[in-house]
């Protein structure tokens, strides 16, 4: 059952043909790793995934609706979350607070019930705090609630990340080179983490990453850009004795 | 009649695109509105007005001397109150030093010369010409010429010479820049100090012509220029060039043929117009986000 | 009740403390805006105006109830604070800061100009039916509410907003929706202390509204500390005080007061008091971590 499916997606920026033809089909549950050298392609991909872009040609398909044109907002309430290359936290909040926005999406009380106190909001405050609490847990954050987010290592900044792309509660979870800036043993914690991720909330994860012995331990499948085309897909098995592979990105030693 | 009003128009358009450019160029680079900018242009009027008086000495050195002042008062300017602020603090922060510089400086000048208006002594014949039925008068040609003078200058340094290159690539990426080598912070006192000397020939020459000067002149022809180099594409060198002219004329025909008493906002509804239907300016680029 | 205070109260520091709840009131709508939301508003004392002559024409031409005029007033403000907002909050950047000038400077021109408002001369004969009572009344509603929604889910998106938009609406939010709603609440809440200012003043005059205005109350939210309900309202008794302590250098007051803004975003550019939120207090206060010696 595909969760995702890019049909044909080309993206044109100016002159510039950032994607070409792709075509991807993320199944549930499943985690996906999408690979090659910068510039391939690969955060174009992710931003029209989330809404970012619209896609010059071809179609976003998510559980069977159409994504092209919707924006970013909607897209992210539909179920599909991500963290950013370049950590994109909200700075002077908490780190509570952090996880508190990436739920917004998934919760209702307006401005007016929030204001006045309404029964509603409060219920709903609570299953937010609630919900954040366990996140922070997962992520082993949780004693550091009240800190600045900007105060945080970098290392627990990306963790947060992923926390508050959890809160959205999301079918597809994007993350894009989580691993960039740690160190080995924070790599092994993270690949624990992303696993544990998907095994408690059943979701899909698709992961952009240029360490090769996180990609080839998580992924599944992986499929490989260049110069926005995908040129290979396979399991990790495959994918690493692949000819058009390693000319253009892996080296022959891999 | 019409071409009468359109000279003024261009006449009053290119004392705007002068001061507009200051703020354009400035805000390329470093991304701030400059508030102070129109007193550095009142300042300028006054240092014209001031050579003239107390020595006498012929407008066009006047004129180079204002010039002159003007640009180390920007720089000082620039050195004292944003360069303490650039990187570590907030785009709202330096927004607000520069309106404290603006407060400052208009009061200073109040305080030196009390809030009458001045006038400007007599420094050229004028003389009027006759071109068909169009009356122009010596005085507008000479703005002109001089502003265009000037604009061309200006367009020549940022094309053909290397600081202009800095500038330019200051404007793209100032991070780039400077570990490509560029003296960021002299490429920014350089920015500050030709917009400060063109702000200053605008004022001079407005001073003449409207044969007036007064400490808070800065205020309503800052925000005008603002709006032109908006008009422009805030950011674009010509397109300051082309906003200030623009509104100039518009804003003299506005008062010829519609009503005298809203002058000044036509220049604000112009404004707003341009950013709700065209953002970027007349020729302004769109600037996405890298994500 | 006015009576009753008065007694206590110096007529001087009366009127002092009746125009600090004014200009809380104005202050806190700006930070709405631009404290909390992060949308440069730099023309505030257009809803302000906004609201001074229609809640005044209102009471003085239509002989409205002082209640609904003050209602009414604050609500045109907020109706050109929607209008002005929603094509231009789509965008990015600076954009609102520029088009709130503009927006100011024609409502501005626009009133010189409007026969029934006295044009230049003004517009005098307001009833004073503003009373101390009323403001603060007022402000403790608004301070309310305010704290209410910072903390609410909207709140927090809305800092989210300023913080980071992009990762903002990747979290499902409608950033235009509620940069749009931010700015409009806070047009309202101008266009409410503009009339309660009309009606304490009894007379008012375009002057009263220009660009330095917007400054004035620019400061407010930004001297106190950006976003912060405490520092708004810190900032607020300060500016109001300041200018009235510096009457005894008064042709001087300008000179130092343009110096103090330079000096003050040099050395604490993030205000007074930072990004202190109430709730950050209560929270901080009621988790003392003792520090482990190092050893």
């Amino acid at each position: 059952m595909s969760v995702l499916t890019l049909e044909c997606i080309s993206q044109e920026f100016g002159g510039l043909r950032a994607l070409d033809s792709v075509y991807l089909s993320i199944e549930e549950k499943e985690i996906f790793g999408i690979i090659g050298p910068n510039g391939a392609g690969k955060t174009t991909l992710f931003n029209i995934i989330t809404g970012i872009y619209v896609p010059t040609e071809g179609n976003l398909i998510f559980n069977g609706q159409r994504l092209n044109d919707l924006p970013a907002y909607e897209i992210a309430r539909l179920g599909i979350a991500r963290t950013f290359q370049n950590i994109r936290l909200f700075n002077k909040l908490s780190v509570l607070d952090n996880v508190r926005v990436g739920s917004y999406g998934v919760s209702h009380s307006g401005f007016m019930a929030g204001m006045l106190g309404l029964p509603s909001s409060r219920r709903e405050e609570r299953k937010t705090l609630a919900n954040a609490l366990q996140l922070l847990e997962l992520v082993d954050l949780a004693d550091k609630r009240y800190e600045y987010a900007d105060n945080l290592a970098y290392g627990e900044q990306r963790r947060l990340e992923i926390a508050r792309a959890l809160a959205l509660d999301p079918k597809l979870l994007l993350l894009d080179e989580p691993a960039a800036g740690m160190n080995s043993t924070e790599k092994e914690e993270l690949m624990l983490l992303i696993r544990k991720i998907r095994e408690q909330r059943q979701l899909s994860i698709i992961l952009v990453e240029h360490d090769m012995n996180v990609v080839m331990n998580i992924c599944e499948r992986i499929a490989v850009l260049d110069y926005g085309r995908k040129i290979a897909q396979g399991t990790p098995e495959e994918i690493k004795n692949d000819d058009a592979v390693i000319q253009s990105y892996l080296g022959a030693g891999a | 009649m019409f071409f009468e009003q359109l000279i003024n128009g261009l006449t009053l358009g290119s004392t705007y695109a002068l001061i507009a450019l200051g703020y354009t160029m400035v805000y390329g680079i470093v991304q701030l509105i400059n508030f102070a900018h129109g007193e550095i242009y009142m300042f300028g009027a006054f240092a014209g007005l001031f050579l003239v008086a107390a020595f006498g000495v012929n407008i066009f050195w006047a004129l180079l001397g204002a010039m002159a002042f003007c640009m180390l008062l920007g720089v000082l300017v620039e050195r004292i109150a944003y360069r303490p602020l650039r990187g570590k603090s907030t785009r709202l922060s330096a927004l607000i030093s520069a309106i404290g510089v603006s407060i400052f400086l208009s009061t200073l000048m109040a305080l030196l010369r009390g809030t009458n208006t001045t006038r400007y002594p007599q420094v050229m014949n004028e003389k009027t010409f006759h071109l068909g039925s169009v009356e122009v008068s010596s005085l507008q040609i000479i703005i002109l010429l001089v502003s265009a003078f000037l604009m061309v200058g200006l367009q020549l340094m940022i094309q053909k010479t290397r600081i202009g290159k800095a500038m330019r690539a200051c404007s793209q990426d100032i991070d780039a820049s400077s570990l490509m080598g560029i003296n960021v912070n002299r490429v920014i006192s350089y920015t500050f100090a030709i917009g400060s000397a063109l702000a200053a020939a605008g004022g001079v020459m407005v001073g003449i012509y409207y044969n007036a000067v007064w400490p808070y002149m800065g205020t309503m022809a800052g925000l005008k220029a603002f709006a032109a180099a908006v008009l422009g594409g805030i950011g674009s060198v010509p397109g300051a060039m082309v906003g200030g002219l623009t509104l100039g004329v518009l804003e003299i025909m506005g008062v010829a043929y519609l009503s005298s008493s809203y002058k000044d906002a036509i220049a604000f509804a112009i404004l707003i117009l341009v950013l709700i239907v065209r953002p970027q300016g007349l020729m302004g680029k769109k600037i996405s986000k890298k994500v | 009740m006015d009576a009753i205070i008065s007694q206590y109260i110096d007529a001087y520091y009366f009127r002092i403390l009746i125009l600090i709840g004014i200009n809380i009131i104005l202050a806190l709508g700006l930070n709405l805006t631009t404290g909390v939301t992060g949308q440069l508003s730099m023309g505030h004392a257009g809803f302000m105006s906004l609201g001074a002559y229609t809640s005044a024409i209102l009471t003085v031409h239509f002989a409205l109830p002082f209640f609904l005029a003050l209602l009414g007033g604050a609500c045109l403000a907020a109706l050109f604070g929607f209008l002005l907002g929603l094509p231009t909050l789509r965008l990015e950047g600076d954009y609102l800061a520029m088009v709130t000038i503009g927006f100011a400077e024609i409502v501005r021109v626009f009133f010189l100009n409007f026969e029934p408002g006295g044009k230049a001369v003004g517009f005098s004969g307001i009833p004073q039916e503003t009373t101390f009572t009323l403001v603060w009344v007022l402000v403790i509603i608004v301070v309310y509410l305010n704290y209410k929604l910072l903390n609410s889910r909207t709140g927090r998106a809305l800092y989210a907003i300023r913080e980071n938009e992009i990762a903002a609406e990747a979290s499902g939010v409608n950033t235009t929706q509620l940069k749009v709603l931010a700015f409009t609440a806070g047009a309202f809440l101008g266009g409410l202390g503009g009339g309660l200012f009309a009606h304490y003043m009894y007379f008012i005059e375009p002057g009263n509204f220009g660009f330095m205005k917007s400054i004035e109350l620019l400061n407010m939210v930004v001297l106190g500390g950006m976003g912060s309900i405490p520092g708004t309202i810190l900032g607020t008794v300060i500016l109001t005080i300041a200018p009235e302590m510096l009457r005894i250098v008064q042709d001087y007051r300008l000179l130092f007061y343009g110096a103090l803004l330079v000096i003050l975003m040099i050395f604490r550019p993030n205000g007074l008091l930072g990004d202190v939120r109430i709730y950050d207090i209560k929270k901080r206060f009621s988790r003392k971590e003792v520090k482990s010696c190092q050893s």
